[in-house]
Order: structure tokens, then C-alpha cells, then sequence
């Protein structure tokens, strides 16, 4: 379960103050399929940073799984990302030169995972790339290189899978496929959160979410 | 994560980097391995003096104040009754031999092959051990002749190369004319390049034919009884000079003594300030080559921003990534450093088999442990110096900057 009480988060630069979210309150179930909407500047990626423990907010409690990510140190917030929380991104974030498979145990190489190959071709055959385990990313279409992304975030079993415009590099037949990948592991059972600014990719999302300088303004289940 | 693990990850991103991660490593191959060739170079020479003078390092030569003294008297001359005292084993203990001798020059004649005008050593039959000399043909004279003042002579190279022409086997058994009266030739010295331009005869035929002087002798060379007790002989010659000179303080001395370890080890001293100044410089190309590690390591650490960025967001922690450029930059001076030590070793053994074969007597060089466990240490060191600051940098990098990082 992930909980935001009255959520800010407040930029400085200099003598101005940037109110990126302002009191946001937001409480996703497990198993729920959220879209995260809004136009640029509205707070999405703020968001993101805060719900995928990469950046802490000004105010207010984050609670992931129950635990309260407000005060914890650099290094509780590493482990927190290691283990609760799944990152696929835009621009897919494989390490280069390094094979699929190696990508999607890197994570567990952090955790300390013992029989990671397994558990890594497992991941991957999930995904439908079992045969590809040994290309590199520069030999994957964007496709391919962001279900890898998708196996790396699963690996873990986390409690949230987090999609940052994870079809933005993405051409349509793509961009339908990795939709279909993500509704596939939310029927499952996963939690997934994705942002995204493409009503598109929001229809494939059981509730819809929309922000809006740095308000919450709609929330629909659909 | 484990260090193992931390290692498998840096050896992967040097290998994705080959040649960058070669150069980097030469310029510490090339700083050990320069290291470890002078110091061998250095060790080859004192190994070397250690060699050629390590037997003489029991010696102590006594020898006549010369000039003015103070107390304002006339130095007292060296004599048979000093030798004597010297010899005395109640007196010295410490002192295991005693040999005289006595110094003068003069015209060597071979009648119908001209002449050569000749130092004169008279000492006796234990020279060749005192002076640590060897013989190329013949026989030294012999406690009997000594005391006989036997007519014969023991000729150095370079008389014999003038009077001779340098055949050692031609002079053997020859008269010589040394000054008035007739020699025969019954040995010929090998040449130390120091004191060939000699004939050696009996002390006591030197004083009665050639040089006169009565009991007075020019030097005395003593040798300790063994290396260990050298200081002790030294005092004892001292006190038992002094005695017999009728000195009180030790400032108004007509007679000097000096230990040859003493010089051995101040000329040893010396060639050691040497090697420890060549090291040191070649030294120079060893910082010269952690710079470079330096700045490697920061430009991967920026090339890799966005690598470090997604494995902070994927669950990597500080430790984890500071771990993975240190040891990333110990690996490449660590095997840069075993490289070097290869080469370094490499290099020296070569040069002393080639370089004797070019020069004469060149001292081969001797590569010595200790040069190669400092230089070893003193690479893993760098790359700990040298990664240190990429690698904190590195670690603290926030996750969504280094994400967004280009």
C-alpha cells in the first residue's frame, strides 16, 4: 500500500520558491493499475522522484508498504528502491554494453540474491525475451530494450513496479506491447504507477490520476 | 554486495575500456619498472665495492703524521720496535697480523731490454694476503727469505709490460738489476689497476740494497682478527703507539691509523645516498603516472554518470559504488605495478647479461626484494590515492541528477 498525506515538495533557487506538489494526498491499493497524468510542469516527475524514493518531499509522510520514507538515511532509501520498488524508464536506462540478462540482475547483485541467473532468465521469459538473455542493449529494438527494463523491474519483486513515460521512446506497435506487458503483470497481481502525459497509455489504466500544478485534480476509476 | 562482486563489476568496466585502461597502466608499468632497474642498478654497485674491497674490511693501516704536529714537536718515525709492540699478542689481542713495509723507487735494469724506473714495496711474505693480490706466474717469497733478505722481486704489471713486453712467462726466472744489485724474478703480480707500477721484494734486501733507513719503517698494516673486533684492534694499536710514542692526548697523535671498514663503509654509505637519489627520481615518473590514473578516473566517473545514476536508483549504495571505482583504479595500478615489477625484473637480469659482455667488470645489477614489495605497496597506494577522490565523487551523486545526466 502506498500512502501521500499532505505531500509538498518545494524547490529553491535562489529567492524563488517553486511549489512542484502542494499538499498531495493519494492512497494507491495493492494490485491497482494508476496512471499518473498531467502536462508538463504539472508535478509528474516530481512525483515520480518522491515515489520512487529518489527524492524526499518538504513536507508531509510518504508511507510505502507502511513505512515512513520521510527520515530515512541515504543509504535505508537505496535499500528501499532495491527492494520495493521497480524502475522503468523513458529513455530505458540499461547499462551499455553489458547482456540482457546481466542488466536484469543488477539489481539483485546490490540486494545480495543468491541463484540470480535463474531467477534473471525466469524474469526475462516472463517478458517473452528468453532467446535474447545474451544480447546487449544496442542489439534490442527500443521494444525489446524496455522489457528488458520491465524484467530488471520485477526481478526484485517489488511492491511497485514505477513507469516513468515508459513509452515516450516508443513506436506504436511498441508502445502497445509494452502496455499489454504491464496490464498482463497487474492482472497478476503487481502494482504498477505509471506517469505519463499520453491519454493513450492512460486507457489502459484501471484509475487515472491528474495533476496539475501541483494539485491533484481528477481521479477517476475507470 | 560483496567485494568479489564489487571487483567482477570494475574488472568489466576496464575491459569495456581496453586501450585507454593499457595507456593508463603503462605510465605505472613504466615508473615500477624504472624504479626497480635503478635500485638493482644501484645494489649491483655497492654488491660490487662489497666484493672487490669486503676483504680488506679487517685492515687498518698505520702510517707517520706527515708535517708539523701539534705540541710543536718533529713526528716520530715508525720502527721495527713498534711492529714488534704491535705484535705482541698479550697486548692486542684484537690484532691478528702485522706487516711492514717500506716505500722508495728505483731504476729496474734488464741487460739488452732497457730499463724502467720502478716504486719499490719491501713488506713481507704475507702481502699477498694483506693486499688481497693475486699472481699471474711464479711464486711469492716466503717467511725464509724474508728473513734471509732474499735477492728476489715480485714484479707488478707494468714493469714487466716495459721491460718484458708484457709476457708474465718471459720474466719468470729472469735477472733483474734493481739499482745496484741483482734480483731474480720469481713471481709476477696481477694487475688491480692501483698499484702496478711495483716490485715487491723481502723488507730486510729493500733496507740493505736499495733503500736504507735502519729500523724505520713507512707503514704498518694491520689486520683484526676478525671484522667484528676491528674498533677494539683500532685501540689497542692506538694505546700501544701511544704508549710507546709518549703521547697523553690523543689531538697531538705522530701517527695516524685508519680502519679500511671505516672508508668501506662510508664509500658504501655514499653509493647507498646514490641509489636512494636515482630511485627517488625515477620516483618522479611513478607520480607522473598515478596523475594520469587520477585523471582517468575522473573522466570515467563523468562518462559514467548516467551508469551510476540508474545503479543508485536501482538499489546500489554509496559503499557499493565508491567500492567499484577504487577498486577500478587498484586494478590498474595493482596489475600495472605487477607488470612493472615483470619488466623491471626483466630489464635488470638482461642488462647483466649483456652489459659485462660490453664493459668489463660492469657491476650486474641485483634486483632486491624490498624494491619490488615498496614498489608493489607503494602502486596499490596510488591506485587508493589516485581513484579516492573520482570514487567519492562518484558515491555521492544524487540518483536524478546523474539520471539526467546526458
Amino acid at each position: 500500500m502506498i500512502e501521500l498525506e499532505h505531500v509538498s515538495k518545494v524547490y529553491r533557487t535562489g529567492d524563488i520558491a517553486l511549489r512542484a506538489l502542494d499538499d498531495v494526498s493519494l492512497r494507491i491499493d495493492d494490485g491497482d493499475l494508476v496512471a499518473i497524468m498531467g502536462p508538463s510542469g504539472s508535478g509528474k516527475s516530481t512525483m515520480m522522484n518522491i515515489l520512487g524514493c529518489l527524492d524526499v518531499p518538504s513536507s508531509g509522510v510518504y508511507r510505502l508498504d507502511g513505512t515512513d520514507v520521510g527520515g530515512l538515511s541515504d543509504n535505508r532509501l537505496a535499500d528501499i528502491r532495491n527492494r520495493k520498488i521497480g524502475f522503468v524508464f523513458q529513455s530505458f536506462n540499461l547499462l551499455p554494453r553489458t547482456s540482457a540478462i546481466r542488466n536484469v540482475e543488477l539489481p539483485m547483485v546490490y540486494a545480495g540474491t543468491k541463484d540470480r541467473r535463474t531467477r534473471a532468465r525466469r524474469a526475462l521469459a516472463r517478458v517473452g525475451l528468453a532467446e535474447r538473455a545474451n544480447h546487449q542493449p544496442n542489439e534490442l529494438s527500443g521494444g525489446q530494450q524496455q522489457r528488458v527494463a520491465v524484467a530488471r523491474a520485477l526481478v526484485t519483486d517489488p511492491t511497485m513496479i514505477l513507469a516513468d513515460e515508459p513509452t515516450g521512446n516508443l513506436d506504436t506497435a511498441s508502445t502497445v506491447d509494452v502496455m499489454n506487458l504491464f496490464v498482463e503483470l497487474n492482472e497478476a497481481g503487481r502494482t504498477i504507477v505509471l506517469i505519463t502525459h499520453e491519454p493513450e497509455v492512460a486507457e489502459f489504466a484501471s484509475r487515472v490520476v491528474t495533476l496539475r500544478d501541483g494539485h491533484i485534480v481528477g481521479d477517476e476509476r475507470r | 554486495m560483496n567485494l568479489a562482486e564489487a571487483a567482477r563489476i570494475a574488472a568489466r568496466g576496464l575491459r569495456t575500456n581496453k586501450l585507454r585502461s593499457v595507456l593508463t597502466m603503462l605510465g605505472i608499468i613504466i615508473g615500477v619498472a624504472a624504479v626497480i632497474v635503478l635500485v638493482a642498478f644501484g645494489n649491483g654497485l655497492q654488491r660490487f665495492v662489497a666484493d672487490a674491497f669486503g676483504p680488506l674490511a679487517n685492515q687498518i693501516q698505520i702510517t707517520k703524521t706527515q708535517g708539523a704536529i701539534s705540541g710543536n714537536r718533529a713526528a716520530r718515525d715508525l720502527t721495527d720496535a713498534d711492529v714488534d709492540a704491535l705484535s705482541d699478542r698479550s697486548r692486542a689481542p684484537a690484532i691478528g697480523s702485522v706487516t711492514p713495509s717500506v716505500n722508495g723507487s728505483a731504476l729496474l735494469q734488464v741487460v739488452g731490454d732497457g730499463q724502467y724506473r720502478s716504486s719499490i714495496l719491501g713488506t713481507q711474505a704475507d702481502y699477498l694476503d694483506v693486499a688481497n693480490r693475486e699472481l699471474v706466474v711464479g711464486s711469492f717469497f716466503d717467511d725464509q727469505q724474508a728473513r734471509n733478505k732474499a735477492k728476489v722481486v715480485v714484479l707488478g704489471p707494468n714493469p714487466v709490460a716495459t721491460l718484458f713486453g708484457g709476457q708474465a712467462g718471459e720474466a719468470l726466472g729472469k735477472d733483474v738489476r734493481v739499482g745496484r744489485t741483482t734480483f731474480r724474478v720469481i713471481g709476477v703480480l696481477k694487475g688491480n689497476g692501483q698499484q702496478d707500477d711495483v716490485a715487491v721484494m723481502p723488507l730486510g734486501a729493500a733496507r740493505s740494497y736499495l733503500l736504507g733507513g735502519g729500523d724505520v719503517v713507512d707503514s704498518i698494516t694491520v689486520r683484526a682478527a676478525s671484522t667484528d673486533v676491528v674498533p677494539q684492534a683500532v685501540q689497542q694499536a692506538s694505546a700501544i703507539l701511544d704508549q710507546r710514542h709518549q703521547i697523553r692526548d690523543p689531538g697531538e697523535r705522530d701517527f695516524t691509523v685508519t680502519a679500511l671498514q671505516s672508508l668501506l663503509d662510508q664509500s658504501s654509505q655514499v653509493l647507498s645516498f646514490v641509489t636512494i637519489f636515482v630511485a627517488a627520481v625515477a620516483g618522479i615518473s611513478l607520480i607522473v603516472g598515478s596523475i594520469g590514473v587520477a585523471n582517468i578516473m575522473l573522466v570515467t566517473v563523468t562518462e559514467r554518470t548516467r551508469e551510476i545514476g540508474i545503479r543508485k536508483a536501482i538499489g546500489a549504495r554509496r559503499r557499493a559504488i565508491l567500492q567499484q571505482f577504487l577498486i577500478e583504479s587498484m586494478i590498474l595500478t595493482g596489475v600495472g605495478g605487477v607488470l612493472g615489477i615483470l619488466l623491471g625484473i626483466g630489464l635488470s637480469v638482461t642488462a647483466g647479461i649483456v652489459l659485462p659482455q660490453l664493459v668489463t667488470d660492469f657491476p650486474a645489477p641485483s634486483v632486491s626484494v624490498g624494491s619490488v614489495v615498496l614498489a608493489f605497496t607503494v602502486s596499490l597506494l596510488i591506485g587508493l590515492v589516485a581513484g579516492g577522490y573520482p570514487a567519492n565523487r562518484a558515491a555521492r551523486m544524487r540518483p536524478i541528477d546523474a539520471l539526467r545526466h546526458q
